[in-house]
């Protein structure tokens, strides 16, 4: 099991969570679990194929974008963090 | 050394060993763009966006900026006898209003409720209103990764016989687009990693995802590493560079040394690692931070970089 941080603009979809709970040994198993769960959530971040293009997934810090994508490894108890794609940097 | 303009200044910024910050065995060295002539990294890319646009007569800069962007372009502006208009959020600190206008930029104000979207927003307005305007435009601007391309980039190769991986912030994607570019034709096998802040919920919470964004000149296909790193991890660093190194740092520099160390220590013994560090401490002297006990509270209300 995963703790999931979930973002402000994301939390009506969680039911106002912070933080959810889903397995898997991957990215593509935790996010399955998680839409099957929270099926609203799910459809925001990952469309079945690909994780949406203006949502960041992270495992443990590192963004999976540039870890194996959807193939990344999950530990148990790992800390995943969902993000918007935000321009970085203050203007 | 005699220059015969500030703008001859820019650029050539020494490397400098974390010798008490390195874990054993591998040395990071830091490369101090605090010492660029307005204080930041973004002296590089102000002058070559400038100069790339190689305004006609009449007309005039527009840039959507409150941070180190506008006050590096600021100073380009005065010496090569442009006018500049920022465009910033009502709220954003009396310190930017002030030293802008010092430079001689022109402020116009968007509304505080929309943040750093509204800014943009409002200048892409002023700049279709009117064509006496250029917007430069950091984030979309090929002159940004092409000046720490030939810039920064091409100093690190010159200077270090060796590098294992290059960090830097991750903000328009400028610098690592540019310098890793570089250093990747040099060192093939150089991992070039992002350092990315984790922003606090009350800066989140004004975006939607409708409001997502990657900057045009980021492509994150090119990174190898991209590393979230919270306000207290950059803070925890931005300390131990100033106790243990003297290095005096921004909060961008914090989050980069977090990440340098952290990969530093994957690597073999006898790894180089390069780190960028924006700019120095002193814009950020009126932060809460320096003191606070609970600092991902004092800071979650801003976006530091």
């Amino acid at each position: 099991m995963s703790v999931v941080r979930v973002p402000p603009v994301l939390r009506e979809e969680a039911g106002g969570a912070r933080e959810v709970e889903a397995s898997g040994a991957t990215v593509r198993e935790l996010l399955e679990d998680l839409a099957g769960r929270m099926p609203a959530l799910g459809d925001k971040i990952y469309d079945g194929d690909e994780i949406r293009p203006y949502v960041n997934v992270y495992v443990d810090g590192e963004d999976v974008r540039t870890s194996g994508g959807l193939d990344a490894p999950v530990r148990e108890g790992a800390t995943v963090v969902l993000l918007p794609a935000m321009a970085g940097g203050k203007l | 050394m005699i220059a015969d303009s500030l703008l001859d200044l820019i650029g050539d910024t020494p490397l400098v060993a974390l010798r008490q910050l390195s874990p054993t065995g591998r040395t990071i060295y830091a490369k101090l763009e605090g010492q660029n002539p307005t204080g930041s990294i973004k002296d590089r890319i102000a002058l070559a966006m400038v100069d790339a646009a190689d305004l006609a007569p009449g007309q005039e800069l527009l840039e959507p900026t409150s941070g180190n962007t506008g006050i590096s372009l600021a100073l380009v502006a005065k010496l090569r006898g442009y006018k500049l208009t920022c465009v910033m959020p009502a709220n954003a600190t009396p310190e930017r209003r002030l030293v802008l206008e010092l430079y001689g930029a022109t402020i116009v104000d968007s509304p505080a409720n929309e943040g750093s979207n509204g800014a943009v927003r409002l200048a892409q307005e002023l700049a279709a209103a009117d064509d006496r305007y250029v917007m430069l435009f950091q984030y979309a601007n090929e002159a940004n990764p092409r000046a720490h391309y030939e810039g920064t980039g091409a100093e690190i190769v010159r200077d270090l016989p060796r590098v294992d991986a290059l960090v830097a912030g991750l903000g328009t994607g400028g610098t690592l687009m540019g310098t890793g570019a570089r250093v990747r034709e040099a060192f093939p096998g150089v991992i070039v990693a992002a350092a990315e802040p984790l922003p606090g919920d009350p800066v989140m919470g004004l975006r939607s995802l409708d409001d997502g964004y990657v900057p045009p000149i980021l492509d994150v296909t090119k990174l190898d590493r991209k590393i979230l790193v919270s306000n207290a991890e950059s803070v925890v660093a931005v300390h131990a560079l100033l106790e243990r190194e003297g290095i005096f740092a921004g909060v961008s520099a914090g989050a980069v040394v977090h990440v340098a160390r952290k990969i530093a220590e994957e690597l073999p013994e006898g790894s180089t690692v390069a780190a960028v560090l924006a700019d120095g401490g002193w814009k950020y002297l009126s932060a809460e931070f320096w003191s606070a006990v609970d600092v991902e509270e004092s800071m979650e209300r801003t976006l530091w970089w």
